[in-house]
């Protein structure tokens, strides 16, 4: 059964240093509160796990909390770069950042593979490309039934997974709607799973068919309301566009990056003293 | 006829190229608007797949990232990330693989990972997303990008996504099962593969280009088919439609649509 708790009991208790941690939501439901909790303790030498980076690990990266990343699309979507995370590789700023590079089909197979409790997920993929030569983690195997060659790549299973969904009822059953990315096969993934939610109800009225992680496959549950911002909760709010634009000139040097999280960070004691911090600096 | 943009001839040359009716995955970016115009113009029935899930989107206006709400409100269903890669285009059933990319090389490859040395990058680029799988398995594959001697190079530095690899049959030595790209569609002209060598050659030139500023903005040494047309000026149709789409885009977003 998922606890019911803080989202600062749950980083306390659940991410541990050295831990491999993925942060999962695809451009939908990514859980950013989740990141800055992360920051505020000070957690370290993370492994981080994303199949698109983007801003909550540009944040991490750039906040020293990280010694590796594993990934297939490191930008800001519809901006430009991910500025701490260019950083880091290329002036390895704040710290050296070990990269294990993939693409997208590579890291949606090895979250499927790690639900599934296998050790490796085979694809058709990468013949001709340059990413089997710079990532050992990409190998190839031949079908042993028509011998033909295909991608093999190991599966991903986090220490904990941390997602954001839309709504858990009181026994902390989640139910998430819209762009489901690889949320469900990151959180069945992992050994530890935390989940923020915008809301917490009595029922969750959920359709047949419809995507509900029960509680007895999670380890927390917490109450977060716009914990997925500058991305977006459907039903809830939409992706805070201009928030995306605006994080290009934080982030793209070390001296305003380290000042913004100082202040909106490290200077608030949760996420919702962090937003009442951004709604007054608007 | 009005005058228009090389950017808008680029978008209505790409957008031409869709047939009605082919199963389309989308790359953010040119791709999604050339594949939106050509949903509002030429191919209503063409299935427009994201790799966020969406299948058979039809939004009103241009997403800035992959995986905007309204992808998934106008779409026949949303499946997870990991369904389309594994079902839909593994499977072998997109038609067409709409990309854009950082650098091309003559044969068609894409880079999107580096400039520079992979271990100590000059340049750090965003890296592949779902390019290689798209570029290795869609039945065939069509380029957008703007030209110019940085984004059309001898050598690529690092060859993310695979397109006719070294050259003639290469690429079927390699066992990729779909045909590889087709047409590198630019502001200045439209590429085409040769037959036989698979190198990309300049097949049509959009009006008022000349071949010498093909050659400038070309970093290899870009041959001419044997019989170069002329890209047909966008029509009116064409212009208001695309025109009308970035105006509902920049309305809703405050910025043009996304660039991956």
């Amino acid at each position: 059964m998922a606890e019911i708790i803080s989202l600062r009991e749950a980083v306390e208790r659940f991410i541990n240093d050295g831990d491999k941690v993925a942060l999962e939501g695809f451009t939908h439901l990514i859980p950013t509160a989740a990141s800055h909790e992360i920051i505020r303790q000070g957690k370290k030498d993370l492994h981080v796990v994303r199949m698109t980076p983007d801003l909550v690990y540009d944040l991490l990266i750039g906040a020293g909390c990280t010694r590796k990343l594993t990934f297939s699309w490191g930008g800001n979507p519809g901006v430009g770069s991910l500025h701490r995370l260019r950083d880091a590789v290329e002036k390895q700023w704040p710290n050296a950042l070990e990269i294990d590079e993939h693409s997208h089909a590579d890291l949606a197979n090895s979250y499927v593979a790690g639900a599934s409790g296998l050790p490796f997920a085979v694809l058709r993929a990468y013949a001709g490309s340059d990413l089997p030569k710079v990532n050992p983690n990409i190998k190839f195997i031949q079908c042993p039934f028509t011998g033909e060659q295909l991608a093999a790549v190991p599966s991903v299973r986090p220490d904990v997974t941390v997602i954001h969904a839309q709504k858990a009822d009181r026994k902390g059953n989640v139910l998430l709607w819209g762009i489901l990315g690889v949320q469900k096969e990151a959180a069945l993934a992992a050994k530890r799973c935390i989940v923020t939610v915008e809301e917490i109800v009595d029922d969750l009225n959920a359709p047949m068919n419809a995507c509900v992680l029960p509680t007895w496959a999670l380890t927390a549950v917490c109450h977060v309301p716009g914990g997925a911002h500058p991305s977006y909760a459907h039903g809830y709010y939409e992706r805070d566009n201009r928030f995306y634009q605006a994080w290009d000139p934080i982030a793209r040097n070390r001296e305003t990056f380290t000042a913004w999280i100082d202040e909106y960070i490290r200077g608030t004691k949760d996420f919702s003293e962090f937003q009442a911090k951004i709604a007054e600096a608007k | 006829m009005s005058s228009y943009t090389t950017n808008e001839m680029m978008t209505v040359a790409a957008a031409r190229r869709l047939k009605n009716g082919a199963v389309c995955f989308v790359g953010i970016g040119l791709p999604s608007k050339a594949a939106n115009l050509a949903r509002l113009t030429s191919s209503p029935d063409v299935v427009l797949i994201y790799e966020s899930g969406p299948i058979g989107a039809k939004p009103s206006v241009l997403p800035l990232s992959i995986g905007d709400g309204e992808l998934a409100e106008t779409a026949d269903t949303v499946v997870p990330t990991g369904e389309i890669f594994r079902y839909w285009l593994q499977g072998g059933r997109i038609d067409v693989g709409f990309l854009g990319a950082a650098q091309v090389d003559r044969f068609g490859n894409i880079n999107t990972t580096v400039i520079g040395d992979y271990n100590s990058p000059k340049v750090r680029l965003p890296g592949a997303g779902g390019a290689p799988e798209i570029a290795g398995s869609a039945k065939e594959v069509l380029i957008i990008l703007k030209q110019s001697h940085r984004t059309f190079v001898d050598k690529l530095a690092f060859i993310t996504s695979v397109g006719h690899g070294e050259g003639g049959d290469h690429r079927k030595q390699l066992g990729l099962p779909g045909k590889g790209p087709v047409a590198l569609i630019t502001d200045l002209c439209i590429m085409e593969p040769e037959a036989g060598t698979n190198e990309f050659i300049v097949t049509s030139l959009h009006p008022g280009v000349t071949r010498e500023q093909v050659i400038e903005n070309t970093g290899w040494a870009i041959r001419f088919a044997a019989d170069v047309s002329e890209t047909q000026a966008p029509n009116e149709t064409e212009l208001t439609a695309l025109r009308a789409l970035e105006a509902r885009t920049a309305a809703a977003h405050g910025q043009q649509g996304g660039e991956e």
